[in-house]
Formats: C-alpha cells, sequence, structure tokens
C-alpha cells in the first residue's frame, strides 16, 4: 500500500520538476521564467520529499521532511521576488508580446524608490484640505 | 520490481535530465538574473536528487544536507540579488553626477 503511494507521489513530483526544467528552456523572457520555475519546483519537491516521508515512516524523518518543505514553501516566492526585483533595476528586457508594463516610468533610477503616481494626488488633496481649513478657521 | 529499481531506473533519470536542462540555461542564459535563478534550481533539485538516494541507500541521514542545502540556496539568492539591486544603485548615482 505505501509502495504505492511512494510510486505516485514520487512519479508526479519528477513529472512536475521535469516541466519546470523545460519551461525553464522554453520560456522567452526572464520574469516568465522565474514565474515557471517557482511554482513547478516548488511543488515537486515537496510531493518527492513527502514520498521519502511515507517510505521512512519515522517521526524524526517526517519532521525533517516537514521542515525542509514549510522551509521551501517560504523562501520560494521571496527569493523569486528578490530576483525578479533586482532584474527589473538591471533593465532585463521583457517578451516582446508582452502586454503591460505597470511599473514603467514610476520608480526613481537613482534611489529605487517606488512611487505608485497617486503620491501628488494626495498631496494636492492635503493642500485642499488644509485651505479650507484655514478658511474656516478665519471665519 | 522493487521500490528501490523503480526509483533508481526511473525517477533518478528523469531528475538528471532535468538537472541537464536547466544547467543549460544555466550556460546560455542571456542575464545573470538567468544564471542566478538557475543556480537556485539547480540546487533545488539536488534536494529531490538527495532524498531520492537516501530512499535507494535507505540511510534518512542524507535528508539533513537536504535541509542544509534548501537553506544555502535562499542564502546565496538573497546575497546575488541585493549585491546585483547595489550595484545597479552605484551606477544610478554615478550617472546623477555626470549629469549635474
Amino acid at each position: 500500500m505505501s509502495d504505492i503511494a511512494i510510486i505516485i507521489l514520487s512519479t508526479f513530483g519528477a513529472i512536475f520538476i521535469l516541466l519546470a526544467a523545460i519551461g525553464f528552456v522554453r520560456m522567452p523572457d526572464t520574469y516568465l521564467r522565474i514565474s515557471v520555475t517557482t511554482k513547478a519546483v516548488t511543488l515537486g519537491v515537496g510531493l518527492i520529499l513527502a514520498s521519502a516521508a511515507i517510505y521512512f515512516d519515522d517521526l524524526s524523518v517526517t519532521s525533517r521532511v516537514l521542515a525542509i518543505i514549510l522551509f521551501i514553501i517560504l523562501t520560494a516566492p521571496v527569493g523569486a521576488h528578490l530576483i525578479g526585483r533586482a532584474s527589473y533595476f538591471l533593465g532585463v528586457g521583457m517578451w516582446k508580446n508582452s502586454v503591460l508594463d505597470e511599473l514603467e516610468g514610476k520608480y526613481k533610477e537613482n534611489s529605487h524608490v517606488l512611487t505608485s503616481g497617486l503620491e501628488d494626488e494626495e498631496k494636492d488633496k492635503k493642500k485642499k484640505t488644509e485651505k479650507t481649513e484655514e478658511k474656516s478657521s478665519e471665519n | 520490481m522493487t521500490i528501490e529499481e523503480y526509483l533508481y531506473y526511473i525517477i533518478l533519470p528523469i531528475l538528471a535530465l532535468s538537472v541537464l536542462l536547466v544547467f543549460y540555461r544555466f550556460v546560455i542564459g542571456p542575464s545573470i538574473a538567468d544564471r542566478v535563478v538557475a543556480l537556485d534550481l539547480l540546487i533545488t533539485i539536488g534536494i529531490t536528487l538527495i532524498a531520492m538516494y537516501s530512499i535507494v541507500y535507505d540511510q534518512s541521514t542524507f535528508l539533513d544536507i537536504a535541509m542544509i542545502l534548501g537553506l544555502i540556496a535562499f542564502l546565496s539568492t538573497v546575497a546575488f540579488s541585493y549585491y546585483l539591486e547595489k550595484r545597479t544603485k552605484a551606477k544610478g548615482k554615478e550617472k546623477k553626477e555626470k549629469d549635474e
């Protein structure tokens, strides 16, 4: 019974990792590659480590495996976000068929400070409210 | 066919093939970010290879090394992206000074 579970889990895990590797070679730009690999490899590693936990059927091994899976699930998105951010600042180009670059013109090249474009409107609003308050106090 | 044989002759070759594919991207990768992601991916697939070998040779202690590898993969990605971003910042500052 446990043999079947091990075979199913390890096969699916290996297939997911193979698909991630193929996607990593085939995808047209860096950001798509990051997105493909992070998701599929996290799932594949989780499944294969789960098969190892079933094989040993031991509390110490299971806890170790759970620690590894938890750690990978926690760190993979963080690492992907960091390297994606760094590659955007490096000026890595997007795919020519990409539709939208929402960050374009919204960060300062020197300080890497991001702005949404809404800050100026908020400032204007604050000024207006201050003015109206002054007026009301004068009255 | 025992379970060890199945893992040894079918799962391990699939994982090895994916390692080769990732290494191909590591060699040709046009930008440095691709190479960093490929390195991270190679280590992550290495974790699964270690898990498979720990089943085949019935040694559960191999999994400790897998845990350490996971830690190192994350640290290396963070360090690489931190210094890459710092480099672009320094370049931007130089540009600003030149413009002024």
